[in-house]
């Protein structure tokens, strides 16, 4: 059958970061101009799931040359239709322009963004249609489960696996052939494929994005660890908070029914496989595994002492395997091009790339896959192209509530499990977010300790109580009520909390504390001892008053200043009215000179 | 639907490549068409349609169809620059659907530069 043929293809990115910024009216907007123009029938619009470059959106990008659009507006799109749908002029008022040098970028190919990554797992993100099978067939889509089920035994597939050497990408790092090895080892059926997705950690969207973009990559790898370990049933546990990755899942599952790609004897063979979605009701904790079988089951989500681990009592006690999205996507590749294709890249125990999501004070924020063993430093200065707004950095903060903070002078660490976790940080699921010299280290610590404190399930002491302790000491200090003796105390209370817990989450959610101890030692001390917040977050240590030596005289303050209490002459530093000062801070936002003290 | 072999998966895959490579940048041969001012207005849409139409005809996966603006030389639109994949540029002027479709079957298809429609092989020289 012949395909209709449209001479150019446009890619509108619509992950949820572009659709929360537009990109269904750039899109309407964008057809309605093709039509008015009668180019419809030779130009095709196309939607595509996360193009990765989230800072940049709505984004189209235009084939076959390759170009790429940013920050899109419906208004936009007359130009852009008649100047380069049309005449074949490409618009350079709408390219990108390189934060640093302020040059202008047209192919996508060379923004350096996308220069420097290696996808794999993301391969197809921003180049198919996630909504639409035949496109996931024409990239190899299901090749990978038909050599699967058809040429390989279950013991070749995770003797694949294994020297694959890939290594769980939600956090943890547990060889994945070695956890389908030991399913496969406990013969009780029915067996379990469960694919997690709850993603909870705050500024993290890889997995989000890898469902929103390729979906049936997950499914596949599923069907293919179904396979090996001898299940017939899967379950995504997806938070309920992504709701067009649902949909989108849903869809490739009815699609994939539909061709017999799921279901009963798939490609004749006898082999059943079935996966349906379950959407979590976003607690944090449901992100560990045992919490999350027993979310599945209907039951409170409290994690539950190991052994015995999953592989032998997961889902309703049967043998079960659970793996992250990522991991799952990674799964059809493997088996296609070969272990040793997928080995060669990366350090000696972590194989592969790595998806990470950007975050933060930094320019390009969005998702990246990246090589193991690429340095921290060149994501955040050669991908993310540096900080925002020409701030200074202060330290990278990796792996969500259970991570830590990754200061300047360890920015040359590589990116693998055992590296980052000797920083004090872990890979965790992937999110980075980046704090520059405005981000007090003693308040981040507090910001991820009370989500700790929220999200703790309250099962265990040590993680219920000991947390609260720890929050109640961190607010003390940023009030200004610190004394000496309260790091130690913490570092103390911390290791027994991290020893004592009773799952991953509580025994490392002290990890932000601790890391922030560990590498900004001196921040705590100048909060306790001279009562002094350098990054001007903390307000009970900010005196509002203005350094008359660092003073410009500009005046930007005295307009930012909500309720007047500045006065200001030109030439004059300004002068703040203590009795009026709300102590909100905008002067302190405006002010470029941190001449506020 | 009923189930799909293997040699369905190959039959979708190779019926929808044509759209990815497109994206892939993975072709044969590249048909440039200037649509400048000077181009539309002496007729090169329909010189476009022409080889969409080619295209689509034969089923071809390896052509692809860009557009661009004016070559400078709008007495002589419309024109197009054929390229196949290692060889030089070859611009041709004067066209009509039925001097394209010509072309198309001569040079894009058979590798043979049709002489008669052609201005000159190579491009400028540029800095």
């Amino acid at each position: 059958m012949a395909m209709k043929v449209f001479r150019s293809h446009l890619l509108i990115c619509a992950g949820t970061a572009c659709v929360s910024c537009g990109a269904f009216k750039v899109r309407e907007r964008l057809e309605k101009e093709l039509k008015d123009r009668g180019l419809a029938e030779e130009v095709k619009v196309v939607i595509t799931g996360c193009n990765g470059f989230c800072a940049e959106g709505p984004i189209i990008v235009v084939y076959p040359e390759g170009i790429f659009y940013g920050k899109l507006k419906p208004e936009d799109m007359p130009l852009l239709v008649e100047e380069h749908i049309l005449k074949g002029r490409p618009v350079p008022k709408l390219f990108y322009k390189e934060p640093i040098k302020k040059e202008i970028v047209p192919l996508l190919k060379d923004i350096p963004f996308f220069g420097l990554q290696v996808l794999r797992v993301l391969r197809n993100r921003g180049l198919i249609d996630p909504e639409n099978i035949d496109e996931y067939i024409a990239k190899d889509g299901y090749a990978a489960l038909h050599k699967a089920i058809t040429q390989m035994t279950p013991e070749q597939i995770i003797a694949e696996m294994k020297e694959s050497g890939l290594r769980g990408r939600g956090g943890a790092g547990f060889p994945t052939g070695d956890k389908w090895e030991e399913a496969r080892r406990f013969k009780r059926l029915p067996k379990y494929v469960i694919c997690n997705g709850d993603e909870g950690d705050p500024g993290a969207f890889m997995d989000r994005s890898i469902l929103e973009a390729d979906p049936h990559a997950v499914l596949e790898g599923m069907a293919i660890c179904a396979k090996a370990i001898d299940s017939n049933e899967g379950y995504l546990y997806v938070r309920a908070e992504y709701p067009l990755a649902i949909k989108r899942l849903n869809q490739a599952i009815e699609q994939a029914r539909s061709y017999g790609l799921l279901g009963k004897d798939i490609f004749g063979t006898g082999f059943d496989f079935d996966a349906f979605v379950y959407p979590g009701a976003g607690a944090f904790v449901c992100g560990e595994s045992t919490a999350l079988m027993f979310s599945l089951e209907g039951k409170r989500g409290m994690p539950r002492a190991k052994p015995p681990r999953s592989a032998e009592a997961g889902l309703w006690g049967q043998p079960t395997v659970l793996n992250n999205v990522e991991t799952f996507a990674n799964v059809p590749q493997i088996l296609l091009k070969g272990a040793t294709w997928f080995n060669s890249l990366g350090t000696e125990k972590s194989k592969g790339t790595k998806v990470f999501s950007l975050a933060g004070s930094i320019n390009n924020i969005g998702l990246v896959e990246v090589p193991m063993g690429i340095t921290l430093r060149s994501i955040v200065y050669d991908i993310g192209e540096g900080i925002k707004d020409k701030k200074k950095f202060k330290a990278a903060q990796l792996g969500g509530p259970s991570g830590g903070f990754v200061p300047e002078n360890l920015l040359d660490t590589p990116v693998d499990y055992e590296s980052l976790e000797a920083t004090g940080a872990i890979m965790g699921s992937g999110g980075i977010v980046i704090c520059d010299e405005s981000t007090c280290m003693v308040d981040s610590a507090r910001f991820f300790t009370n989500f700790c404190v929220e999200e703790s399930c309250g099962k265990c002491v040590p993680c219920r109580i000991g947390l609260m302790v720890m929050l109640r000491k961190l607010e003390d200090i940023g009030e200004g009520k610190g004394q000496e003796g309260d790091v130690e105390f913490m570092e103390d209370l911390g290791q027994h909390i991290v020893r004592m817990s009773h799952c991953g989450l509580g025994q490392s959610a002290p990890n932000p504390i601790l890391s922030t101890i560990r590498h900004f030692r001196d921040e705590y001390d100048e909060h306790i001892r001279e009562k002094r917040c350098r990054s001007l977050v903390c307000t009970h240590l900010i005196r509002f008053q203005v350094n008359e030596e660092k003073c410009k005289m500009c005046g930007l303050c005295l307009k930012a200043c909500p309720v007047s209490a500045i006065t200001w002459e030109k030439k004059q530093p300004a002068k703040i009215i203590k009795d009026l000062c709300t102590k909100c801070k905008s002067c302190i936002r405006v002010c470029k000179f941190w001449a506020i003290e | 639907m009923a189930k799909l072999s293997i040699e369905d998966l190959k039959k979708i895959k190779e019926s929808v490549q044509a759209g990815v490579t497109l994206r892939e940048g993975g072709y044969r041969a590249k048909v440039n068409i200037h649509m400048g001012t000077c181009g539309i207005a002496s007729g090169a849409r329909a010189v476009m349609t022409t080889i969409m139409d080619e295209i689509e005809k034969r089923d071809l996966k390896d052509v692809i169809l860009t557009t661009s603006g004016c070559a400078g030389l709008c007495s002589r639109e419309p024109m197009i620059t054929v390229e196949l994949l290692g060889a030089a540029p070859v611009k041709y002027v004067d066209l009509t659907p039925e001097k394209m479709r010509e072309i198309f079957s001569e040079h894009v298809l058979g590798g043979k530069i049709v002489e008669k429609y052609a201005l000159a092989v190579g491009s400028e020289t540029t800095f």
